[in-house]
Formats: C-alpha cells, sequence, structure tokens
C-alpha cells in the first residue's frame, strides 16, 4: 500500500499571481507531498490578524497571519508548512519572517520560507519541499542516533563527490573526488572508501545517497535511502558535533548553493537554501584561490595570515562583482593574504546577510561541507554571529556521513524481509 | 451601457449593483473567467502561468514584484478599457477584497490618472451610511447613462 501523502500547508500572497502554482504543485507532488490552502472563516482572519498584532495592508497577508494561527493552534492538520511570497516584496518579507519564527516558537511543525519570482521552477522547491516531507514522514528514522552495522553514505554534491563507510558507529573509510562526471566521480569514491576500510562492497549493509546526483547514483548503487542534503546534512552535523540533544544552528557554505537548518534534537525545524548569487558560495572562494594561484585547500591558511581583511573593499554579492573587487584590491597592493582573508569575510557576510536572517541562530553553530575547512571562512563567520563556531572532524564528509547513520536504519528491515 | 471598473475588483456586491443598472462590470470574475476559459492552459487555481508576470511589464517595471505583475496582467487591459470606475475605499474584507496592497495602489492611481467618470466613496460603517452609498452609487450610474447618451 502506498504511503498517504504529506499534507503541506502553503501560505503564499501571491503565487497563483506569479504563474508559478503549478511548479509548488509539482514539486510536493514528486517528492510525495500535497499542497493545501488552510480554509478559514473571515472572523478568524479578523480576530488573528488583531492577536497577532503586526499591521499590514494586504488582505492576502491577514489571510496567512490567520491560516498559520489555525494550524498552529491546532484547528487545522498539516505536516509541514511552506511560507512563501514574492521576491523584492518588503511586507510580505516581513510577515513571512516573523510567521516562520511563530511556528518555530510554538509548535514543532517543520517551515521552510522562500521568496520566489515568476521563474521559480518546480526543480528549484524540489529539495526544499522534500526536506519538508522527510521531516514528517521519517521523524522515526532521522531521531537514529547510533549507526550499527556496516554502512555506506554517498554525497553526490555539485563540486565534490564524497563517500563514507561505517562500521559499529564508527568512521572507517573516506573517499572524496571533484565531481566530473556523476556516476565515474561516485564510483571512484566508493572504491576509495572500500580500499581504506578493507571492506568489499558485498559486505555493505545498507547503502543512503544524498546531494544533487542523489537520483542517478541512488539508481546506480541500489540505495536504500536516496535523500535530498538538508535533512542527511543536520544529521550528519549534530551526530559528529556531538550535538544531537537540544538547539544547534547547522551552516553548509556549498559549490552552488548554501544551506543554513535550525534543528532540535537533531530534526531541522526551519531552514533556508539557496543565496543570490555564487558570489556567496564556495565557488567565489574557488576563484579566489585560483586568482591568489594557490590550491583551494591553502586558502583558509593563507588567509589567516592577516587579520581579517574587514579593510579590504569587497563585495561579493554578485561572483561578478565579488571578482572585480578582488582585481581591484590586488591592484591596490593589498596583500594576498588580506585579500584571501576578505573573500573569506565577504562570503561570510553574504550568507549572514542573505540567508542566515531565514533562520533562528542558536548556539552551537555546526559549520559542515569542504568550505568549514577554510579557516578564515569560519573565522569570519564565527565573528559575525559573535561566537565559537564549532567545525566536527569530518565535516567535509558530512552529507554521507549523516547518510551512512540514517540508512543503517534499513537494516532491520533487510532482515525482516 | 457602460464599462465601470469596480475596485475592489472581487466584489460580487458592486458587481450586482453595475449590472443592474444597466452596465457592465469589469472586475475579477470577468478577467478570471477568460483565463480559465482560454484552451491550452493548465495552472491551476486561475490558470496563470509564469508569461503572465511578464505581459504585466506594461504596467509595472521589472524590479515590481512577479505577483503585482501578474495581478496587472488581469487588471491593466480591463483599466485601459473602462469607460467609468468606482473606487470603494478601505472596504471590509468581506465586501470584497484585493489580495496584495501594492497592486491595489497602482490599480486606483491608474484609475484616477484615466479621464473617465469615476465615483470615489468610503466604505460605509453603518446603516444609515450604507443607505447613503448605494444611493451615490445609484445616482453615479444612472448620470453615467444620461452622459452616454448626450
Amino acid at each position: 500500500m502506498s504511503e498517504q501523502p504529506v499534507r503541506i500547508a502553503q501560505i503564499t500572497c501571491g503565487a497563483e499571481y506569479s504563474g508559478i502554482q503549478n511548479e509548488i504543485t509539482t514539486a510536493a507532488e514528486t517528492v510525495g507531498g500535497k499542497m493545501f490552502y488552510p480554509d478559514v472563516a473571515l472572523k478568524d482572519v479578523k480576530r488573528a490578524y488583531k492577536d497577532f498584532g503586526l499591521p499590514v495592508k494586504s488582505p492576502d497577508l491577514k489571510l496567512a497571519i490567520a491560516r498559520t494561527q489555525a494550524i498552529v493552534e491546532g484547528r487545522i492538520e498539516a505536516d509541514g508548512i511552506f511560507i512563501a511570497s514574492c521576491f523584492r516584496c518588503a511586507e510580505a518579507a516581513i510577515v513571512r519572517n516573523e510567521l516562520r519564527r511563530y511556528i518555530v516558537e510554538n509548535s514543532r511543525i517543520p517551515v521552510v520560507s522562500y521568496s520566489f519570482n515568476e521563474r521559480t521552477g518546480s526543480s528549484t522547491l524540489l529539495t526544499r519541499l522534500e526536506a519538508l516531507t522527510t521531516i514528517a514522514r521519517r521523524r522515526s528514522l532521522m531521531a537514529r542516533e547510533v549507526q550499527v552495522g556496516t554502512t555506506m553514505g554517498v554525497d553526490s554534491g555539485s563540486s565534490t563527490t564524497k563517500c563514507i563507510i561505517m562500521q559499529d558507529d564508527k568512521i572507517i573509510g573516506t573517499g572524496w573526488r571533484p565531481t566530473t562526471e556523476v556516476l565515474k566521480s561516485a564510483d571512484e569514491v566508493v572504491a576509495l572508501a572500500l580500499e581504506e576500510s578493507g571492506l568489499r562492497i558485498s559486505d555493505i549493509q545498507a547503502t543512503a545517497t544524498t546531494g544533487y546526483g542523489r537520483f542517478l547514483v541512488g539508481k546506480h548503487l541500489k540505495a536504500d535511502l536516496v535523500q535530498e542534503e538538508l535533512t542527511v546534512n543536520s544529521k550528519g552535523a549534530v551526530y559528529l558535533a556531538g550535538a544531537q540533544k537540544g538547539f544547534a544552528t547547522v551552516i553548509d557554505i556549498g559549490g552552488m548553493d548554501n544551506k543554513a537548518i535550525s534543528v532540535n534534537d537533531g530534526i531541522p525545524g526551519s531552514f533556508t537554501m539557496g543565496g543570490i548569487c555564487a558570489g556567496a558560495s564556495g565557488r567565489f572562494l574557488e576563484m579566489t584561490a585560483k586568482r591568489l594561484d594557490v590550491d583551494i585547500t591553502e586558502l583558509g591558511a593563507l588567509s589567516m595570515k592577516s587579520d581579517g581583511g574587514e579593510n579590504v573593499p569587497m563585495n561579493s554579492y554578485c561572483i561578478v562583482f565579488g571578482t572585480q573587487s578582488l582585481v581591484n584590491a590586488l591592484a591596490a597592493g593589498y596583500s594576498r593574504e588580506d585579500v584571501a582573508a576578505a573573500a573569506c569575510h565577504s562570503v561570510a557576510q553574504q550568507v549572514y546577510e542573505q540567508q542566515l536572517q531565514e533562520v533562528d541562530i542558536k548556539e552551537p553553530v555546526i559549520m559542515v561541507g569542504g568550505s568549514s575547512l577554510i579557516q578564515g571562512l569560519v573565522r569570519a563567520m564565527g565573528r559575525m554571529l559573535n561566537t565559537e563556531v564549532v567545525v566536527p572532524h569530518h565535516s567535509q564528509y558530512i552529507g554521507a556521513t549523516g547518510g551512512a547513520l540514517l540508512s543503517s536504519g534499513f537494516i532491520d528491515k533487510k532482515k525482516e524481509a | 451601457m457602460a464599462k465601470v471598473f469596480i475596485y475592489p475588483a472581487t466584489s460580487l456586491i458592486l458587481s450586482d449593483l453595475v449590472a443592474r443598472f444597466g452596465h457592465e462590470p469589469l472586475g475579477s470574475a470577468v478577467a478570471i473567467r477568460e483565463h480559465i476559459q482560454t484552451p491550452g492552459f493548465d495552472s491551476p487555481p486561475i490558470q496563470m502561468t509564469s508569461d503572465d508576470p511578464q505581459k504585466g511589464l506594461k504596467w509595472a517595471a521589472v524590479e515590481v514584484p512577479s505577483g503585482i505583475r501578474g495581478r496587472m496582467s488581469l487588471y491593466g487591459p480591463m483599466v485601459e478599457e473602462a469607460e467609468a470606475a468606482i473606487i470603494i475605499d478601505e472596504p471590509d474584507l468581506a465586501f470584497g477584497c484585493m489580495g496584495c496592497a501594492r497592486t491595489n495602489e497602482l490599480l486606483c492611481f491608474m484609475l484616477r490618472e484615466r479621464d473617465i467618470p469615476r465615483l470615489e466613496l468610503r466604505y460605509p460603517t453603518s446603516k444609515e451610511e450604507g443607505v447613503t452609498f448605494v444611493a451615490a452609487i445609484k445616482e453615479f450610474l444612472a448620470e453615467l447613462e444620461v452622459k452616454k447618451h448626450e
């Protein structure tokens, strides 16, 4: 028997007028979700708007407030909430943010917020809605705190492909390669991890895949679990950081996009994914390393020779302008160390300004992914948030580790079968 | 008979009043019906596609949020077509509500810019005001008929 669809409440104020309603519906259906508009009576709208206390002019935003309140108060049941409004609308952005905060503070319902334009496609929304349905549907799996048996996780990311093999709650094999051909890179990292662990593929009891290439690699490896990176990364992060209980914030600055996830007891509560431009991602740091003629693995050490680079004018809001700033800074005579640190500071600043405003920052703040190995970036983020940022061991393998951990839940199921 | 744009464009009462006095109401029902009945569209719930916000560029710049431009692609042609307009300020939600405040501001501005007969009224808050309100609309629509015949 097929599973019941996950009911996702749609709290939006213009998605249908932006011509993207079909994209939202399609993305939800692809991941086993069903969007619905929570029904509220007129008197509820008036009461909720008055109770909430935020004066807004748009009637659709008043309706959004009433719909949210009805869900939080339990008058309408929802497994997840999707809040979205037009990109560039200030009034809706305020409401969106306050509603997200209200949901997180008053319920355990997972929520994702997003600002769309008419170009928003279902593929853009897929990972976000997949994370919502996963949290709702697989809470028991997400609650897994200990890895058992011999399992493997493969993270097919946009820049790099990673593999982790775990046995009895320990990492015994790792593999890392730049992503070229998706399947070839996956096969290579699996071979590396198997070699390091001294195991054969037949010894692996369960496999998980995550990242952009998760579906293709998952089919290739006959994976038991094919899962988006938001839930898998947050699980891997709190596991490796020893922060499985209570609140945590996970920041993953990736090669193509960034994830900021607010986690409670290992389960994401609210999250944001994306970024305005590659200038706020690891891609800008790769470009910086290339321009400074150092390997990306040396960029961190180089940046730490500077005291922070805050005095170097650099704005990587857009990767083209960011590169321009980089070139200008070098031409103005700033040292390579200062420029490296400034690039790290700029990326941290963009992530802080564009994304961290959308989640509640609660300590510990855990940075993961390959970019967490760039010390200058971690330092800049720590200064920005005024906290000591935790970078757990194997932080670059976070998705693969989370996958290996979660897939061990399938070993018993296989035995039962 | 005159084509009368009604604001809020979703108001069934206003639409009915205009029709009762022999005029053609221009409002949401007309714009959305056209969209729904156009063959080839399949983007529920109101069959708008990502092309519509681009059509809306005629009335609002690209920096304007897509939801506003999408709405303007529905209402813009009707404002241009309108021969008269009735604008109700601060209406109750039950009377008819237009979802986006910024669209509403632009829409009302566009109607005020047009050189057409226009009636602007405050939404009534008592029975007495309600009677005056309906009478004012009736008078406006009746005069509209006379003007058309002149």
